[in-house]
């Protein structure tokens, strides 16, 4: 078996860009950057002001994007340079890559023009017909399609060893690095560039997840405090990718290793009470977690499951720092595993801890945790 | 008999298929309709036409979903495909599936019918806006809706009635997912992770504006006049692909276990293949290269040579793009062998099942190895002469079939290949 090491981490959401923005706000506790006149009387966390053309070169290759990708392809090249193979065409020519992806986005005035045609229309079916013909750009196909951050990121970076696109909210995420992780492991593969993005700056995103009751409306309060008041999430813009390699394959490049990722375990249980804090519990076991480590938690807000982790960790480390991700960026669901492991990476590297645990608790589905240690 | 593979790895069965198309539901009817070149391209009745550059699709109109929309007919193609798989195997228990589940399903999204019902609901009588939408969701009287369009619900769901093991992976590598699938329960099996895999293709997305996407980008058949012609891999007169709906599942194992319970093995995954592609969103790249690179990573995989290979299952759109390129790949890697090899597309006969594709052909790759005889490439008359291939044109051929290269390409760079062979190497 290989060690799996994390060589290079990017970042991009409300508390600005890259690790050491990330880290800083950590340290400084400040509620995260809130913007409630967007989408009145939701709240987002917006993502900091982007220069694009910093990763992303050229306008032709923006303009073939929506939101959701250019802050994936940005935070991933972000990641490229941190790792240092941004250069190395060979390299990136075999590189491979998992992304933790949604979709979207819709044209909102296209879709809003539509139903107020709709409504009166003689022939509604083929009063659709005609608008979408004619309305919609043809490339926004392009910038709603899953697989297309990563074929973005091939693109744009040149990283095309092969992508694999994971769908699934919060537990893709995880799965995204324990499959990677895995290959890594078996030497199915040396090199896996891993990550998501979000961008909740949407009205359709806010539509899914209100239709489920799952939004948090008040003021900001911390995702621990929320359940007493009904419990919710608030949506954060951002993106992260990580490098994972073989301690091998990073040694012989002269790569530094920021941390190693020990183990993963992602599972889903048929969710009760209770299942949560079991399903982690049963996790912490598997990664073989410290009552000490220092925990990055993806807990959401949402009522039930967040009390379950928070009892689930007071039990399981009790002497831990716990810092909530959705305290920090947000919940960006997708990108919230690997934005956990950079600040976790970033971390060990520091030397400010030298284990620690990132969890995931889906808002609807999918439990897990995985282990980081210094390289 | 060998445990493992040429390279020391469990060696990956497949012991049960199962599959739904446009030309019928079960691997028994479909192999009989596809050896016997029947189309199941036809006009499109399920929502108007009026309008449409394309108004044929191998729409699956015999299969029912509730509330009728892309993830809910997903689910259920998925479902009757492994249904039918998991009880060829004859693997664990009912809804007990010993193993990993790998799905490829289409990225989903609310749709009109309910943007609509959202847009009533919200008592807006003027423009509707989103906000409008926003305020009738608060009502809570759409719940259900949220877990229907969030992307990891069809897989979950699927886990949750058969049982399988782990947390479920929900995957889109566009056009090559049904491959993406079967690689990945191949790899979780070599790293011992996982004895057996659940891997399904699924694609019930046909609707207005998913089928008008794909018409803005020229990307369909505009030969509406006769559907069961339009779909014409290869020919010198083909001009776009034709969606199609439909869903396959594999059921692989680690040979040995499969063995050591007494399944009957149906034939073997001996490799898998894949190389990323750079140059466009929607384009190969003009020297073929991430084409050639990912047969040969797939060969290479498989522990083959391109003369072990005795037929390849097309991608075979029917793309002008997809269907020269694909000649040119293979023709790199095959040589002069490639003017007497058989290729054909499965696809001239149910169309482009997308997001299932390249589990249905898969399935497909495998019928044709147990037996013994090759589905044509049908609607082939008119030969496209810069593609001078034995595409088996219009009728099926009789052969012997050991080793087959199953191709799968999609937007977005996606290049996956399969080697699915009767016997290890």
């Amino acid at each position: 078996m290989h060690d799996v090491v994390v060589t290079g981490v990017g970042i991009v959401s409300c508390a600005g860009e890259g690790v050491e923005a990330h880290l800083a706000a950590l340290t400084a506790g400040a509620p995260p950057k809130t913007n409630g006149d967007l989408f009145p009387p939701y709240q987002v966390h917006p993502v900091a002001p982007l220069e694009f053309d910093r990763q992303i070169p050229k306008k032709s290759d923006q303009r073939q994007m929506e939101p959701w990708q250019k802050l994936g392809v940005y935070a991933a090249g972000l990641t490229l340079d941190a790792a240092g193979v941004k250069e190395d065409a060979e390299l990136k020519s075999r590189m491979h890559l998992i992304v933790a992806a949604g979709g979207g986005e819709r044209d909102y005035a296209v879709d809003g023009q539509i139903l107020t045609g709709l409504r009166d229309a003689a022939d509604p079916g083929v009063f659709l017909n005609e608008r979408l013909m004619n309305d919609i750009r043809p490339t926004l196909f392009l910038a709603q399609l899953s697989n297309l951050l990563a074929g973005n990121i091939s693109i744009v970076h040149g990283v095309t060893g092969a992508s694999r696109t994971f769908m699934g909210e919060e537990a893709c995420g995880i799965d995204a690095i324990r499959i990677a992780h895995g290959r890594i492991s078996a030497g199915q593969a040396d090199i896996i560039l891993v990550g998501g993005s979000y961008n909740a700056e949407r009205a359709d995103v806010l539509l899914i997840h209100e239709m489920g009751g799952y939004l948090w409306k008040k003021p900001f309060a911390s995702v621990w405090d929320r359940p007493a008041s009904g419990g919710g999430f608030i949506l954060g813009s951002g993106a992260s990718f990580i490098m994972l390699e073989s301690r091998e394959h990073a040694v012989k490049r002269g790569a530094q290793a920021m941390a190693r990722l020990t183990a993963v375990s992602s599972d889903r249980s048929r969710r009760k009470p209770g299942s949560v804090r079991e399903a982690l519990a049963k996790a912490w076991s598997t990664i073989g977690a410290s009552p000490s480590a220092t925990v990055f938690s993806g807990a959401t807000g949402v009522a039930g499951i967040t009390e379950e982790e928070r009892d689930a960790l007071a039990k399981l480390a009790p002497q831990a720092r716990i810092h909530a991700l959705g305290d920090l960026i947000g919940h960006t669901i997708e990108a919230q595993t690997t934005a956990g492991i950079a600040l976790a990476a970033a971390q060990i590297q520091q030397g400010t801890t030298g284990e620690a645990v990132v969890t995931t608790v889906g808002h609807c589905r999918g439990e897990g945790a995985l282990r980081l240690v210094k390289a | 008999m060998a445990k493992t593979d040429s390279k020391g790895r469990p060696l990956v069965a497949i012991t049960g298929i199962g599959m739904v198309t446009p030309l019928g539901q079960g691997q028994d009817s479909n192999w009989q309709a596809l050896t016997a070149g029947r189309s199941g391209i036809h006009r499109i009745t399920r929502f108007p036409t009026e309008g449409l550059r394309t108004t044929i699709a191998g729409t699956i109109d015999f299969v029912e979903a509730e509330p009728f929309c892309a993830p809910a007919l997903s689910e259920r193609l998925a479902d009757l495909a492994a249904e039918e798989a998991v009880e060829q195997s004859g693997i664990g228990r009912k809804g007990d599936f010993p193993g990993a589940l790998f799905m490829a399903v289409p990225p989903v999204e609310m749709e009109w019918p309910q943007r609509e019902a959202l847009a009533k609901a919200s008592g807006q009588n003027g423009d509707i806006t989103y906000p409008d939408l926003l305020t009738a969701a608060a009502s809570g009287q759409f719940k259900t809706w949220h877990d229907l369009f969030i992307f990891g619900s069809v897989a979950d769901h699927i886990a949750d009635k058969y049982g399988t093991k782990g947390s479920p992976i929900s995957l889109s590598t566009a056009c090559s997912s049904g491959a993406t699938a079967i690689q990945l329960g191949v790899e979780a099996i070599r790293r011992g992770e996982t004895d057996a895999a659940l891997c399904i293709g699924t694609d019930g997305s046909v609707s207005p504006e998913s089928l008008i996407r794909f018409s803005l980008l020229s990307a369909l058949s505009t030969q509406n006049e006769n559907p069961e012609t339009a779909s014409k891999p290869f020919s010198k007169n083909r001009d776009g692909f034709v969606m199609g709906e439909g869903a396959a599942a594999l059921v692989l194992e680690n040979a040995e276990n499969a063995r050591a319970r007494g399944a009957k093995i149906l034939g073997y995954v001996l490799g898998c293949g894949e190389k990323g592609d750079g140059f466009h969103r929607t384009r190969s790249s003009p020297d073929g290269a991430p084409i050639i690179a990912a047969i040969n990573d797939a060969l290479d995989d498989a522990g083959v040579t391109p003369a072990d290979i005795d037929y390849i299952n097309a991608h075979g759109t029917s793309t002008p793009e997809n269907d020269r390129m694909e000649a040119l790949g293979c023709t790199a890697v095959f040589g002069e062998r490639m003017s007497g090899l058989p290729i054909s597309s499965n696809k001239s006969m149910i169309g482009h099942m997308l997001t299932a594709a390249g589990a249905v052909e898969a399935a497909v790759s495998l019928l044709t190895i147990r037996n013994g005889r090759i589905p044509p490439t049908i609607n082939y008359n008119v030969p496209d002469p810069g593609i001078p291939l034995d595409v088996v044109p219009n009728h099926a051929r009789d052969a012997q079939v050991t080793c087959v290269l199953s191709n799968s390409f999609g937007f977005g760079g996606q290049n996956t290949c399969l080697v699915i062979a009767a016997e290890p190497k």
